[in-house]
């Protein structure tokens, strides 16, 4: 019911961009969706079905899912890791003082639109 | 927002580059600010369904009500119940919102419902939002600062399976400890897990069904409120 929610920003942002650019089908959305990110993409993926296909703009409009891996920085050693498979602890020093780099985006990256 | 137009065979893309939760953070910033200017404080109260959010309010706002101006706004997917019983039992004024299957409350729909609240002379206005430990976290409220509450019977691994929802609370409520006998409940467990997610959130052990615990709460709440109005 989460990805519900994050369909409706996701219409309502492609909606806009539709109008600014005065396209009247979207044909496909790509998505930045990040390793913990909380957003399942084949949630989102039935969600975005069951959403868009009620709206003329987007209906067969086909959501499409990058995963972002998710890394993080160490403060104390100043190294990158992996985020899932280390989680806050870095796996380099064993220190804490670590932070999310990338891996939350919930992002449009881009839509496509059918070229006439 | 609108960066480039690429054209390719048969597509043409558009990018957009652009965080779906964008323009609530936005929102939401400059509800706080709005908030700000009118004195009024809002607490975003957040927990599972069932780990007795209305109860501890009711306790607790029988402990405030006669030093705050309080008014509350229940968010609920459907019914009045919660602002029907805070009303009953409290004598504070209560808003019902109505998320319309939504999971959570954004910073607009929270500005809808402030719509509705004559903040005017108000002190504070907490917004009892939807029970789920995940939505909710992602979507900034506008709201001051962020509570939550987390029952004994839930268990004490929660901060560990909902990082996210403790890491933007301020607060951790533990609630029902007077069953704490008959629950795997380990309170200094959780306690060290809310500090790996959030070293700076406060943990006050409670229960509502008794009171016991609600003075620390009510005690945090007029702290809060009288320190954020003298900040710049």
């Amino acid at each position: 019911m989460h990805e519900l929610g994050i369909v409706f920003y996701i219409i309502r942002d492609v909606k806009k961009a539709a109008q600014e650019n005065a396209v009247e089908h979207v044909s496909g959305v790509v998505m930045n969706i990040g390793e913990v990110s909380t957003v399942v993409p084949e949630y989102l993926q039935d969600c975005w079905r069951w959403a868009a296909d009620k709206e003329e703009l987007l209906k067969g409009c086909e959501l499409k899912c990058n995963r972002v891996p998710a890394v993080s920085f160490c403060e104390d050693c100043r190294s990158e890791f992996g985020t899932v498979a280390h989680g806050k602890t870095c796996p380099c020093c064993g220190g804490e003082n670590t932070y999310l780099l990338r891996g939350n985006e919930v992002e449009i990256k881009e839509i496509e639109v059918p070229n006439y | 927002m609108l960066t480039a137009i690429t054209t390719m065979d048969e597509v043409k893309v558009i990018e957009i580059k652009k965080s779906v939760f964008a323009n609530n953070d936005k929102d939401a910033a400059n509800l706080r600010r709005e908030l700000k200017g009118k004195g009024v404080y809002l607490l975003n109260l957040m927990s599972s369904p069932g780990s007795g959010k209305t109860t501890t309010l009711i306790q607790t706002l029988n402990r405030i009500k006669d030093k705050l101006r309080v008014a509350v706004m229940e968010a609920d997917i459907d019914s009045n119940v919660d602002a029907v019983k805070i009303k009953e039992a409290t004598g504070v004024p209560s808003v019902q919102l109505h998320t319309g299957g939504m999971c959570h409350l954004d910073a607009e729909m929270t500005r809808q419902g402030l719509d509705n609240v004559p903040l005017e002379g108000l002190d504070l206005v907490i917004l009892e939002n939807v029970g789920n430990l995940v939505c909710p976290a992602e979507f900034d409220t506008g709201a001051c600062r962020n509570a939550m509450i987390l029952s004994v019977p839930e268990g004490h691994d929660k901060p560990l399976k909902y990082p996210l929802m403790f890491s933007v609370c301020d607060l951790v409520l533990v609630n029902k400890i007077d069953v704490l006998p008959y629950f795997d409940f380990d309170l200094e467990k959780c306690r060290e897990y809310v500090r790996m997610r959030n070293p700076k959130a406060q943990v006050i052990p409670i229960c509502a069904k008794t009171g016991e615990g609600t003075d620390a709460f009510a005690a945090w709440l007029l702290q809060e409120v009288s320190a954020w109005k003298k900040e710049e």
